[in-house]
């Protein structure tokens, strides 16, 4: 997962895509996963630390972030 | 040695005073005017109607007077601007609708010899980018225009669908537009456009994407000293931005600056383009003047008033680089109160 580099998010879990002038609403693991991955973390570490912290089957987490990676494709703010 | 912090005093004329719901860019050019460090403004408001909005803003606009309407011709626009030449020393006059542009700019050199400087386009840029004229002119600079052809009678629509496919855009000259889907629905359009612009109208392709308007001034040397994109977010039934933010997006940048380095455009500019879904851009319009919305360039750190107003004094002006994006404007309705005997002063005597 790539996001595009000018996308901005903030501590709130606002996200805004300057290219299109569209804003978006992150829940607050949406909201951590996407920092991270601004600040250059791997999926595979972020998902380890997730299974770590939050009550969740490894098979669960990969259907929930194959979910986000749509939902981030479909508002156009992936590479 | 003594210095004095004092701006030098000049004086300007605007037109576009009408910001109502269709709103003239007057009252926002001269808002970004009176954020210039340059210069003490005094400034002139040019109206048509008496009930144009800016004339009763009494803090924005000094004085106002009344223009005969673009019709009547450049004798009696000239006439009147010597009049008003006498009463205020006008340095700069900035005009704001795409109908009265042709009488100034006929106007250019008698106005300068008045001593009233203007920085408009030349007739032949205004021409070219005529709605009627728009295919010819994306043709002639490779630039993705919407195909598109003029209507002189309702019974020229049928051919204009078969040639475009449905729906269709039915623009009219100057302003107005509708999206029809039917040869119904198109010829009620074209009774309500011819009836209130005159024909010939122009039927456009329909082009579906994001609408996206940029402002720019170009310096007619081929550069656009600044250029500032922003996304309409709320639209009236009328079409017009009610509210809007600014974009980073460099394809939108380098196609304002591929337009004004193609025609060496001189003078403010809005460009409204149409992304399409496969991230083409279409320009759906070539407005030759700032849009009503160009405050928020001054807002965003480039303000292309104040930038105009120094090329019309033939002072320097540099590129403008870097804006503030995600920089939003909400517009407002807002119930100016006057007194009975402002609105007679300017319906009776044509000043206030």
């Amino acid at each position: 997962m790539k996001l595009k580099k000018n996308i901005a998010t903030s501590e709130a879990g606002f996200v805004f895509n300057p290219a299109t002038g569209d804003s978006f609403a992150a829940n607050p693991l949406a909201a951590d996963i996407l920092a991270r991955t601004k600040a250059g973390q791997e999926a595979a570490a972020i998902k380890a630390d997730i299974l770590e912290h939050y009550d969740v089957a490894p098979g669960q987490l990969e259907k929930d972030w194959d979910d986000l990676l749509a939902q981030l494709r479909e508002f156009n703010l992936l590479d | 040695m003594l210095l004095s912090a004092t701006r030098p005093r000049l004086t300007v004329a605007v037109t576009g005073l009408n910001a109502t719901d269709s709103p003239g860019p007057g009252v926002a050019v001269i808002r970004a005017l009176r954020e210039t460090v340059d210069f003490d403004l005094r400034v002139i408001g040019l109206s048509y109607e008496a009930l144009e909005p800016g004339i009763y803003l009494r803090d924005m606009v000094d004085r106002t007077y009344q223009l005969p309407y673009p019709s009547a011709g450049t004798a009696a626009l000239l006439e009147r601007l010597q009049y008003i030449k006498e009463q205020e020393d006008v340095a700069v006059l900035i005009p704001n609708f795409d109908a009265e542009l042709f009488n100034f700019i006929k106007l250019e050199p008698q106005l300068r010899a008045l001593g009233i400087r203007t920085f408009l386009p030349t007739l032949a840029q205004l021409e070219a980018r005529d709605k009627l004229n728009l295919p010819a002119f994306g043709a002639a600079h490779g630039l993705h225009v919407p195909a598109s052809r003029p209507l002189l009678h309702a019974g020229e629509l049928l051919a204009a669908a078969e040639e475009l496919g449905w729906p269709l855009v039915l623009k009219g000259r100057y302003y107005d537009a509708a999206v029809v889907h039917s040869l119904v629905q198109a010829e009620q359009a074209f009774g309500r456009l011819a009836g209130q612009w005159g024909v010939p109208l122009i039927a456009q392709q329909f082009v579906a994407g994001q609408e996206i308007n940029i402002a720019g001034l170009g310096d007619g040397h081929g550069r656009a000293l600044s250029v500032v994109p922003m996304r309409k977010l709320t639209i009236t039934d009328k079409g017009k931005a009610w509210a809007g933010i600014t974009l980073e997006d460099e394809a939108l940048l380098a196609l304002a600056r591929r337009f004004a380095e193609a025609t060496k455009w001189r003078g403010g500019f809005e460009l409204e383009i149409m992304r399409a879904a496969t991230g083409e851009l279409f320009i759906m319009e070539i407005n030759p003047r700032f849009p009503a919305w160009i405050y928020l360039t001054a807002a965003a750190g480039q303000n292309q008033p104040a930038a105009l107003l120094r090329l019309a004094l033939d002072l320097p002006v540099p590129m403008m680089d870097g804006y503030a994006v995600g920089k939003m404007f909400v517009r407002y309705a807002w119930d100016l109160i006057t007194d009975h005997t402002q609105f007679q002063q300017v319906a009776a005597l044509g000043e206030l």
